[in-house]
């Protein structure tokens, strides 16, 4: 733990000193639209991390619609600003912009979301998380806690068909599968909202004995962990002790619930996609290095021994 | 009795403990009750627990479909009222917190009501209007976050409890009862009807079938500035971007299941509540049955066509058993 902390602090330092020598870059960001907190949040980190590198950045939002990303990209381009950030609020119909954008010399780097394989050539790279990977550590930290013990795990899952659900079941599901003393009793769909995570925790409780039986809880997001928590006390289980939790994202208020000792564990998908994106730009435009094709972010993982209260101040302000 | 519950309600009631019985067969230990904190606690007590929203949207939504109308926005209301009630709960007391929310709640209605008696716009139109601009309004009170509230008062309405009965159910009962004794009680329910039927001739006999549209739509906001009262309590938070969420579906859907006709001239306000709960039996059973959730909406989409089906004039007629068929109906 202590050898990441020094090595971020080293990473973070090296990125100051970048920034030092190339000031004065003009970034424009077409950023999707307020969909979700974490996406007020991304905006919010945005804006931070490109006045600590003396970037300008422009954000101009779609209110989740491709025309009005194109026409952004557009605008940008004829103001001619050094680098494009793109969250695109799809993945196809992007060919023709971002070939603009490439005859204007323009780079352009993917924040969060990927596109169609046949644009690969058309962006420098994409700063992305893996969700398979979200899910993966969530799955070791889970196996690691119960060792060789048999444990059941309950599943509440995002909606249906959602690739981020998808991607983030299967990496849970792949941690597992090499303990089989660690069963998937139950797995239904909370929607990630946390009315419906209640909701579907209060079935599985009833299904499920009371509840005696439930080990772990696994939720797709904090929102429906939030929920679960919920029915889980109001069904006078002890969540965090009789049931260990966890779940992806790292929003603010489940660091509060971990405080109280109801939530054990939580993935981070961090909304500082924009950091790494910026010094991959800062040093391609001053260094001419071309960064890799995919820049992965660093699936943190939370516990009650990092001082959720103190996350918690931290992260409450982003706009979550 | 104001309920017409027998003669009208047999294939309703008959449907809703079909469902039960098909939740007992997936789920032995779906009738087990006990008391958990003074509260009732079991997998029935969550039929009608979380049916609770729905159930209240579908008494104000059944008035309005009555006048041949309809109100589309009762979800976005839901938020709205969910957003009011949650940022003012911890600063202010709690009747206040709950008075705004109510308020905002007949605001809505009103502003519904007065398009639909006073411009003539069309219902499904004119709440159009409020479905789309009201999650947006909700949002802006919560700035895009979710709002949570620590005051016990308005946690009550979700984690409460009346005699062991969960709050959120005895607000649906205090709510059908009191709705039932207005328009039953009095002349209120046949003009509504009346407007729904013909809403020309019942002008011209003198029925007020303005005041009756206006007045209607605002029990509806009423109805739906509870539920967001009672979803928001439920969580202790307040989600502006799923709170109700496509619930004004649902409360058509619930009201259609209790037998009234989307053209308006009739109403039954027990069944309507009753259609409700059989939404949300079905949805409790696919919960604990633990299908994969790919399965969830086909099987409820097929229960809900079954219902249907079993009220259709058209189909019982085509029953070889005429005779059988005519008699059920009539019983």
């Amino acid at each position: 733990m202590r050898l990441k902390t020094l090595l971020t602090a080293t990473a973070l330092a090296a990125g100051v000193a970048v920034s030092a020598q190339a000031a004065d870059l003009t970034v424009g960001f077409s950023q999707i639209g307020s969909e979700s907190g974490w996406r007020a949040a991304e905006t919010t980190v945005s804006k931070a991390e490109a006045k600590k590198r003396n970037v300008t950045l422009k954000i101009a939002d779609a209110q989740q619609k491709q025309e009005n990303q194109i026409k952004a990209i557009r605008s940008f381009i004829a103001q001619g600003v050094d680098a494009i950030f793109l969250a695109p609020v799809v993945a196809t119909g992007w060919d023709s912009v971002l070939k603009e954008a490439k005859e204007a010399k323009i780079p352009v780097v993917l924040l969060d979301r990927d596109i169609d394989p046949s644009g690969k050539d058309l962006y420098l790279t994409a700063v992305t998380s893996d969700s398979v990977h979200e899910g993966k550590v969530a799955g070791d930290w889970l196996a690691k806690q119960v060792g060789g013990k048999p444990c059941n795990v309950v599943e509440l899952q995002g909606t249906v068909g959602a690739s981020v659900a998808t991607n983030r079941k299967k990496g849970f599901d792949t941690a597992i599968a090499s303990h089989p003393n660690i069963k998937l009793v139950r797995s239904q769909t909370g929607d990630f909202t946390r009315s419906k995570g209640k909701e579907v925790m209060e079935s599985f409780i009833k299904a499920e004995g009371g509840g005696s039986s439930i080990c772990a809880v696994y939720a797709h997001n904090d929102d429906m962990m939030i929920g679960a928590i919920q029915a889980m006390k109001e069904a006078g289980l002890k969540p965090g002790k009789d049931v260990l939790t966890v779940s992806i994202d790292a929003v603010p208020d489940i660091f509060k619930a971990m405080a109280a000792g109801e939530a054990n564990a939580t993935v981070e998908l961090t909304p500082n996609m924009a950091g790494p994106a910026l010094d991959a730009i800062i040093d391609y435009k001053a260094n001419n290095k071309t960064p890799p094709k995919w820049i992965q972010t660093d699936s943190k993982l939370f516990t009650a021994a990092d001082e959720p209260m103190k996350v918690y101040e931290s992260k409450k302000d982003l706009g979550y | 009795m104001a309920l017409r519950l027998p003669r009208a309600g047999t294939p309703q009631i008959l449907a809703f403990l079909a469902i039960l019985a098909v939740n007992w067969v997936v789920s032995p230990q779906f009738f087990d009750t006990r008391f958990q904190d003074g509260r009732l606690f079991g997998s029935l007590v969550d039929v009608f627990n979380r049916g609770a929203p729905v159930a209240l949207l579908s008494i104000g939504m059944a008035l309005v479909i009555a006048t041949r109308g309809i109100d589309l926005s009762v979800g976005a209301v839901m938020a709205i009222c969910g957003a009011v009630a949650a940022s003012l709960a911890d600063s202010h007391p709690l009747p206040v917190a709950l008075g705004a929310a109510l308020g905002a709640g007949l605001l809505c209605g009103l502003w519904n009501g007065l398009l639909v008696a006073v411009l003539g716009i069309q219902p499904i139109v004119a709440t159009l209007i409020l479905m789309v601009a009201g999650r947006g309004i909700a949002q802006l009170i919560t700035e895009g976050r979710i709002v949570t509230f620590s005051d016990p008062g308005l946690a009550w309405f979700g984690g409460g409890s009346v005699l062991g009965v969960p709050a959120a159910v005895a607000v649906v009962f205090g709510m059908l009862l009191l709705t039932v004794a207005l328009v039953r009680g009095t002349a209120l329910g046949l003009m509504i009807e009346a407007t729904g039927g013909n809403a020309r001739a019942s002008a011209l006999a003198g029925v007020g079938t303005r005041a009756m549209t206006l007045a209607v739509y605002i029990w509806c906001g009423l109805c739906a500035s509870l539920a967001g009262i009672v979803a928001a309590a439920d969580i202790r938070g307040a989600d502006a971007n799923n709170a109700g969420l496509w619930l004004e579906l649902d409360a058509v859907l619930a009201v259609v299941i209790g037998g009234a006709s989307l053209f308006g001239g009739r109403f039954s306000l027990g069944l309507a509540v009753l259609g409700a709960l059989i939404i949300q039996a079905m949805n409790t059973g696919i919960l604990l049955s633990g299908f994969p959730p790919e399965f969830n909406l086909i099987v409820k989409a097929v229960v809900v066509l079954a219902v249907l089906l079993v009220q259709s004039p058209a189909l019982v007629g085509i029953l070889p058993s005429r005779q059988w068929g005519r008699s059920w109906r009539r019983r």
